[in-house]
């Protein structure tokens, strides 16, 4: 059966035992307007509907009865023949309803009879002196034919409610109230299973185990129950898009066809509603600015009729909810334009943006691309709107778009936001809830392990496979008091993913996963962006629900120390990012700061100076079952006599050496310039760093007296045969300079060009280069370009180009092989530089 | 009545008494109305909001309802005394969130005539003048009315900063 149909038949018939009711009252109290008018309404009601789903009979029956109730409402005395004629009214619609639930249309017959009535008592009503002989018609004329009617209907409705049921008994309407109060009350009764849980699990008594587990069970069952109640598929959200979509083809002159997937994908009621307007929006979107005229379209060889597909489906405990279109896609230059204008992103920024990063710029406040406000999709609200909707009920949303191709938007939210699934954590003695969606991996650092956390001074990152992640401490993000003195151990860091930015939020301990209940934080608290709610846990403490992206807002604002190397980090910081150092600033042996990029260290180490030993006539100490050599800077930096001495730990592989100093001063970031070189070996030259001359030291020197076989150990091999030679394309001369040394003791004949054009002059110029490594981002030619003219020039399109860069994101890594790079190395990451040269070496040898 | 009781509503009430919860803070009376206290419960399991302005003291679970504790000394900004052993607190309700005050000891409920109500002294600390509705004499002592509108207020006023 129709759902409409099926849906008007459960109303109206509960519709009309309200009117029942209500008419009998309105005999016995006939100047209470109220009950009237509540007849009144919901007759109306009735008449209303039955004329909207083309049922005449029921129209027609209804609009009398109307009438003659319009009267009363005038003021007409309700006479008991008028209540019983239309009370006579009722049971027959009564029995057309019982026929159009079985049948599924009107039966057939007049109600010719029971309508002239109607209007006679109508007339009669609207002129007293007729009232006598109003009355005096006998109330058995109700026609044969209808009581004839109605026993073969009843005899039916028998024979139905004894096989099938009526359908109108088989649904109930509950109030949302209702549903709500059930939900409450489950959220309740998981919170006291879960205290019983932590009970059960700190005692040991058996008796317990079996009957709790039963319980835990038919809780979980009921909880699934209830929300089941509170779920609607996504289809109701949609159902008015066909008619707006068909309206916009209409007037904007397009050909749109919407194509609908996974109506039947369920969300909470809650969830449903927030995303609603979203989506309605984002089909207007596509609608308007997404898909060309049906001029363009075929100008651009499509098809003339633009789609539009909506589709939801299930992923885990979330929804993914796509509205993609096949139109033009996104405008990059305008939207640029756009941010540029409304100081969303600088120039700079914006310059070094890909296009996906570009694209993501409309969701910042107070962005929309469309020039002209129209009526259909410019209404104020943008697609910062719609993520801050998405964002409200802790879902994601993402943007791809090809040009000429279309756009899709892709969203996830949470399938019901009432019960969460969230890590436990501890924190500064506090304990927290941190959403599961958000979380992306579980690191625990040790040291020794290739995960680690480093201090730099306040600042700490995670070193995670070789990246830098900002890292904030939760404790102290939160200002938690006495966590000052680090009494937190902070080993452990949730690896949280937001908006395709990844950050570690480092918390002492990490307990289990829990069904949490999201109970609203007090509106006193409600300003705390670190927070999205609290719950209460199964031993009964409330604890605080951290909200991840409320912790990224934070953590822009507190982490400085943005390392050059983080992966993935898509917002305009990037532009900023590129061409600053870290620099780790010590002192060591003279009051002038000495530094050195800091991504050349490998780790910090402070060494009791009682470990320190003297061997064949050098220092070393033991580290991690090692000796390793420490090597002062000059002769006057020396150990110092006693308490516990700072070093800078240089590893390779299994090779580790130490550098002494006085004192690590700072972390800094700066745009490095060498302003001096140096004459001194193992200075590179002069910088100015935060206001200082500081000499910035040649890593590269100190190695080799360490270990005197530091660099021999891979120059063999390289060695053997004919040296090879090598472009170093970088426009930073500090670069250039601490490269070099690293690449001519792995065996390469260096040349150094500033950026692309330099590097193909040196090509042109027919010298015989057997490997390539650039920079990305360099002015003028970067190191996309430069990739892409040397595949094309026929002497050098078989050289290897291997790219440094200082941001490996993905898009990156797609344009770079799209542009013919054969491997991608972080731009410190000198082991893994050596390596891919190795790789490639080998490759061209054994071609 | 049809809306909600306020301290107003019961003030022009014909009553010329009126019922309140006393307790101390900070070594002064205070009274709150008793048609407004839900209920009076000790304090256990306090969980600390980091972040939170400094008047609220921490959030806990009262049978299964989450109640935010108001330190009702910094609130009106009274000195700060040892904490006593057991932390008590009265149970309020405001559009439908919980509340617990927190009070150093709770008295007995007293029934006060209107026409020992004083206005508020010009030079009461600010802080206390603005939470208060007015001033009971007693025997020998004063009981500040408490305009638990206004207590609650105030950190809403700092939601909004």
């Amino acid at each position: 059966m129709d759902d409409l149909l099926r849906e008007f038949l459960t109303e109206t018939h509960e519709s009309l035992d309200v009117v029942d009711v209500e008419l009998v009252r309105f005999e016995q109290e006939p100047n209470n307007a109220k009950i009237l008018a509540n007849i009144f309404r919901l007759v109306h009601t009735i008449k209303g509907t039955c004329g909207f789903l083309g049922l005449p009979r029921l129209e027609a029956l209804s609009h009398a009865a109307e009438t003659l109730m319009g009267k009363f409402r005038d003021g007409a005395p309700a006479t008991a023949a008028a209540v019983t004629l239309i009370l006579a009214t009722i049971d027959r619609l009564k029995l057309i309803l019982a026929g159009l639930e079985h049948d599924q249309q009107e039966p057939p017959g007049g109600d010719g009879d029971l309508i002239a009535e109607l209007e006679r008592m109508a007339a009669v009503a609207a002129d007293p002196s007729a009232a006598a002989a109003a009355a005096a018609i006998p109330l058995a004329a109700e026609p044969e034919t209808a009581g004839a009617g109605a026993h073969a209907a009843a005899t039916e409705e028998a024979t139905d409610d004894a096989s099938s049921g009526r359908v109108a008994n088989h649904s109930i309407r509950v109030t949302v109230d209702t549903l709500e109060h059930l939900m409450t009350m489950v959220s309740e009764l998981v919170l006291t299973r879960n205290q019983l849980l932590e009970i059960a699990r700190q005692n040991d008594d058996n008796a317990f185990k079996t009957p709790l587990q039963r319980l835990s069970n038919v809780t979980a069952e009921l909880q699934e129950g209830v929300m089941k109640t509170r779920m609607q598929p996504i289809g109701n959200a949609w159902q008015k898009l066909p008619r707006i979509v068909r309206d916009l083809a209409h007037d904007l002159g397009k050909e749109i066809e919407l194509d609908l997937h996974g109506e039947q994908t369920e969300l909470d009621r809650q969830v449903l509603d927030l995303v609603k307007d979203p989506l309605t929006h984002m089909v207007r979107n596509s609608a308007d600015h997404g898909l060309e005229t049906r001029a363009e379209r075929i100008a651009a060889g499509k098809p003339a009729k633009g789609h539009i597909r909506l589709s939801a489906y299930q992923e885990g405990g979330q929804i993914v909810i796509e509205v993609a279109d096949d139109g033009r896609g996104l405008n990059t230059a305008r939207i640029k334009a756009k941010a540029l204008s409304l100081g969303v992103a600088t120039d700079d920024a914006l310059a070094k943006m890909s296009d996906a990063q570009v694209h993501k710029l409309i969701f910042a406040p107070g962005f929309s691309t469309a020039d002209q406000v129209t009526a259909i999709s410019g209404r104020g609200v943008g697609m910062d709107v719609v993520r801050a909707n998405i964002d409200q009920i802790g879902g994601m949303i993402d943007v791809k778009s090809v040009p000429g191709a279309g756009v899709s938007f892709i969203i996830k939210i949470p399938l019901t936001l009432a019960i969460v699934s969230a890590l436990i954590v501890q924190s500064g003695g506090h304990r927290f809830a941190i959403p599961q969606i958000a979380v992306a991996e579980l690191v625990k650092v040790r040291d020794g392990s290739d995960n680690r956390i480093e201090h730099i001074k306040d600042t700490p990152v995670l070193r995670l496979r070789n990246k830098l992640l900002p890292l904030a401490d939760l404790s102290r993000l939160l200002r938690i008091d006495g966590t000052d003195a680090r009494g937190g151990k902070g080993e452990f860091i949730v690896v949280t993913q937001v908006d395709g930015r990844s950050f570690g939020i480092a918390v002492d301990q990490v307990f289990h996963t829990e069904e949490i209940v999201v109970k609203p934080m007090s509106s006193r608290l409600r300003h705390i962006t670190a927070f999205c709610g609290n719950t209460i846990l199964g031993d009964g403490a409330v604890i605080m629900i951290v909200d991840p992206n409320g912790i990224g807002r934070m953590m822009g604002a507190t982490v400085t120390a943005d390392m050059g190397m983080i992966d993935a980090v898509e917002d305009e910081q990037v532009g900023r990012t590129d061409n600053i150092t870290s620099l780790l600033v010590f002192r060591a042996g003279s009051a002038h700061p000495k530094a050195v990029p800091l991504s050349l260290v490998t780790r910090l180490e402070e060494v009791d100076v009682d470990t320190i030993e003297v061997s064949n006539g050098r220092h070393m100490v033991q580290y991690r079952g090692h000796l390793m050599p420490l090597v002062t800077l000059t002769a006057n930096a020396a150990i110092k006599p006693e308490g516990t001495q700072p070093l800078l730990v240089f590893s390779d592989g299994t090779r580790s050496m130490a550098l002494v100093v006085d004192e690590i001063v700072d972390i800094v970031e700066e745009r490095l310039d060498i302003e001096v070189a140096s004459e001194t070996a193992g200075v590179i030259g002069s910088a100015v760093v935060k206001g200082q001359a500081t000499e910035i030291i040649d890593v590269g020197h100190f190695l080799p007296l360490a270990c005197e076989d530091w660099f021999r150990g891979k120059s063999v091999a390289a060695s053997e045969h004919k040296r090879r030679s090598l472009l170093l394309v970088d426009d930073s001369p500090f670069f250039r300079n601490m490269l070099t040394p690293v690449l001519q003791a792995a065996g390469y004949d260096v040349i150094t060009a500033a950026d692309g054009s330099e590097a193909l002059a040196h090509l042109r110029d027919g010298k015989t280069v057997d490997i390539v490594i650039t920079d990305i981002d360099m002015p003028q030619m970067d190191g996309f370009a430069l990739a892409e003219a040397v595949r094309q020039e026929p002497a050098t399109a078989a050289v290897p180009v291997i790219a440094l860069s200082s941001h490996v994101s993905v898009a990156a890594i797609e344009r770079g092989r799209e542009v013919g790079l054969h491997d991608y190395v972080a731009k410190f990451d000198r082991a893994g530089l050596i390596a891919a040269l190795k790789e490639h070496a080998a490759g061209s040898e054994a071609a | 009545m049809t809306g909600p009781m306020s301290d107003t509503v019961a003030d022009s009430g014909f009553d010329a008494q009126r019922e309140f919860v006393t307790a101390t803070i900070g070594g002064q009376m205070f009274g709150l109305p008793i048609l407004r206290v839900q209920d009076v419960f000790v304090v256990d399991r306090l969980t600390r909001v980091p972040l939170a302005p400094a008047e609220i003291a921490g959030v806990l679970n009262l049978r299964g309802r989450i109640v935010t504790i108001i330190d009702m000394r910094t609130r009106l900004g009274l000195e700060r005394t040892d904490a006593p052993a057991r932390l008590m607190a009265i149970g309020v309700e405001s559009r439908g969130e919980s509340y617990g005050l927190l009070v150093d000891a709770i008295g007995e409920v007293m029934k006060l005539d209107h026409e020992i109500c004083e206005a508020k002294p010009a030079n009461l600390d600010p802080r206390l003048a603005v939470a208060s509705t007015g001033i009971y004499r007693l025997d020998g002592s004063l009981l500040i009315a408490l305009d638990l509108d206004k207590i609650l207020e105030i950190g809403g006023m700092a939601t909004a900063a």
